[in-house]
């Protein structure tokens, strides 16, 4: 079959490789009819976060057709239609019963490298990196799911794949941003990045009911969208974020603040500490640069909440935890618990409070995921969201 | 409902000569700053102006961090623009000391010299890159995608029936109360 496989920074490349098999009597095969694109794949792109191999297949926003099925399986057949999410999860471990999916204590192949650095596991991520266990990533023809009766989600037909797709990672991302804010109807919410998981924050802290959302980001067309959604837009290369914040909160701060953003902050001369930390990176002093944790930190109403889904991967500088802490902060964050939310998020969309596909702004070829990654980091082309079609 | 666009033709930025000069500059910066770094002694009384050592590693500093910029970053306009604001400073540093009366003015002139011709090549190559990067101004208009049946504002609190989890409420004490807090008596949780 045909995969997009990672070989270093800048180089994915779509080879042919042997076709998936059953390993295990839990796994299942499909075949695969849509994919996507994440921001967190940039990360790998980039190269900014540890553990990856020559050769590994990327992809973690995977939908398609069950084809095979292990001999324990007994809730999938062949023919379902399924949304994969990206956490792969045992459904029986202690942290899967109370819903803490992406901290699954099982499904990690190299728990023990993931402890190593982290002090403990957490689950089995598909196409990301060894630390969460090295799973061949959905950017291909077909997938292997390990855990399937558990790690996945049956969907209905009637509804198009680009309507389901992203319950796999980016709707349930920015619908866990927004919850664990725990929005007030008196509540501003500040949201620091209108890519994809911006975008659905945006939806989504508008839905369950925020008195204002603003969002932060410098890309015009990414701006017009989150406008779109109701969001009041800040371009960060034309305005004070800070001031404008405070201006629109007469001068209070937002209470909830979500960090759509992660470790590849932009690197402005507007903010001195990206550069400097974009220069320590280059020697390998810090891994990420946190620009918009220290923004959030720093303008968040005292009491307020702190909503981390942008991912980070290792060490942080000057951190103005002072801030967090004589302010009272709560900090929440981790990957998403995807299938948590999965199944009200399911009925939302059937029942048409929302259609996520309103942020495809390409639709290819897996042949052509390559330049894909390129346009997509790049934001050439008016590039938001890239959806590939393997078959 | 969202229109797909179709992927266009695509063509990667060819390596162009910007580029190449911005590396030069890169690695220009990044042994002058080293020369600042450990030699500031010597540099200083070389110029006459002993008591500007601290000053002149500081400069040294910031030249390796734009020369680590430049050289590690994808487009490194950012930086080379970076470098134009540092030729400034040092211009106006140098300027300074030759008004200075212990400086050995014909160095402090020849430095200045330096500093001139290298900012004449920074700003070439900071403007080239900047037009380089300047797409063709195509304007994409997202203002129709809200992925919602109705107007944003028709559209706040629709999913108010959300009941959010134990785990992810802020803790009460964080939460607006409805009613007064009375010192030294919690009200309780809600
Ligand atoms: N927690 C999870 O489970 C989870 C799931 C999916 C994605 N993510 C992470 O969420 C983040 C966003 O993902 P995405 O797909 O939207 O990626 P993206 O790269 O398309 O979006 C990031 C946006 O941030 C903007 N930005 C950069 N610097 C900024 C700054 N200083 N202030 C404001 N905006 C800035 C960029 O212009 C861009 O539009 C990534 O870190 C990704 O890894 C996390
Ligand atoms: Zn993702
Ligand atoms: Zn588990």
């Amino acid at each position: 079959m045909k995969a997009l496989r990672w070989y270093g920074k800048g180089d994915i490349r779509c080879e042919t490789v042997l076709d998936p098999q059953i390993e295990e009597p839990r796994d299942a095969i499909i075949k695969v009819t849509s994919c996507a694109i994440c921001g967190s794949d940039l990360h790998l792109y980039d190269h900014f976060m540890p553990g990856m191999q020559k050769g590994d297949i990327m992809g973690h926003e995977t939908m398609g057709e069950v084809v095979e099925i292990g001999s324990s399986i007994k809730n999938l057949k062949v023919g379902d239609r399924v949304v994969i999410p990206f956490t792969i999860i045992c459904g029986e471990c202690e942290q899967c019963r109370r819903g803490n999916f992406s901290v699954c204590e099982r499904t990690n192949r190299n728990a023990n490298l993931a402890a190593k650095v982290f002090g403990h596991t957490t689950a089995g991520l598909f196409g990301y990196t060894h630390l969460t266990g090295g799973y061949p990533g959905g950017q291909a023809e077909y997938l292997r799911v390990p855990y399937a009766d558990t790690t996945h989600i049956k969907v209905p037909d009637g509804l198009r794949d680009e309507q389901l797709l992203f319950l796999s990672d980016i709707f349930p991302t920015g619908w866990q941003a927004a919850v664990q804010c725990d929005i007030e109807p008196t509540d501003t919410v500040a949201i620091w990045g209108a890519g994809p998981v911006g975008q659905m924050a945006i939806r989504s802290a508008l839905l369950l009911g925020a008195k204002q959302v603003i969002v932060i980001d410098c890309v015009p067309e990414r701006l017009s969208m989150a406008q779109a959604g109701g969001a009041i837009p800040i371009d960060f290369q034309e305005e004070s974020v800070i001031e404008r914040l405070n201006e629109l909160t007469r001068g209070r701060g937002p209470e909830k603040c979500i960090d759509a953003v992660g470790l590849e902050a932009h690197v402005s001369m507007k903010h001195p500490d990206t550069v400097l930390d974009r220069a320590k990176q280059a020697v390998m002093l810090e891994t990420d640069r946190p620009h918009v944790l220290r923004e959030m930190m720093y303008v968040c109403r005292p009491a307020g909440v702190l909503s981390v889904p942008g991912v980070y991967g290792g060490l942080l500088d000057k951190i103005p935890f002072g801030a967090v802490m004589n302010k009272g902060l709560t900090i929440r964050t981790g990957q998403t618990h995807v299938n948590r939310w999965t199944d009200d998020l399911l009925r939302r969309i059937q029942e048409g409070q929302i259609d996520p596909s309103f942020v495809i702004t390409h639709t290819v070829a897996l042949e052509e995921g390559p330049q894909m990654y390129e346009t997509f980091r790049d934001k050439k082309d008016g590039c938001i969201k890239v959806v590939l079609k393997p078959h | 409902m969202a229109r797909h666009r179709q992927m266009q033709s695509y063509k990667t930025r060819s390596q162009g000569s910007a580029e190449t000069l911005a590396r030069g500059l890169g690695w220009f910066s990044l042994v002058l700053g080293a020369a600042e770094l450990f030699g500031a002694k010597s540099m200083a009384s070389w110029l006459g102006v002993e008591r500007q050592e601290g000053l002149i590693r500081a400069y040294g500093a910031r030249e390796v961090a734009t020369g680590i910029g430049i050289l590690s970053q994808r487009d490194p306009t950012a930086w080379v623009w970076g470098r134009v604001a540092g030729d400034a400073l040092d211009l106006a540093t140098l300027g300074n000391a030759l008004r200075d009366r212990h400086a050995h003015h014909d160095r402090v002139a020849l430095a200045f010299g330096a500093v001139a011709g290298v900012t004449v090549l920074d700003v070439v190559c900071a403007n080239a890159l900047t037009g380089q990067n300047a797409q063709p101004a195509r304007r994409f208009d997202y203002s129709d995608r809200s992925g919602l049946p109705r107007p944003p504002n028709q559209m706040r609190g629709a999913a108010r029936d959300f009941e959010v989890p134990r785990d992810m409420r802020i803790p009460d004490a964080l939460r607006p109360y409805r009613q007064p807090q009375r010192i030294g008596r919690p009200q309780p949780s809600m």
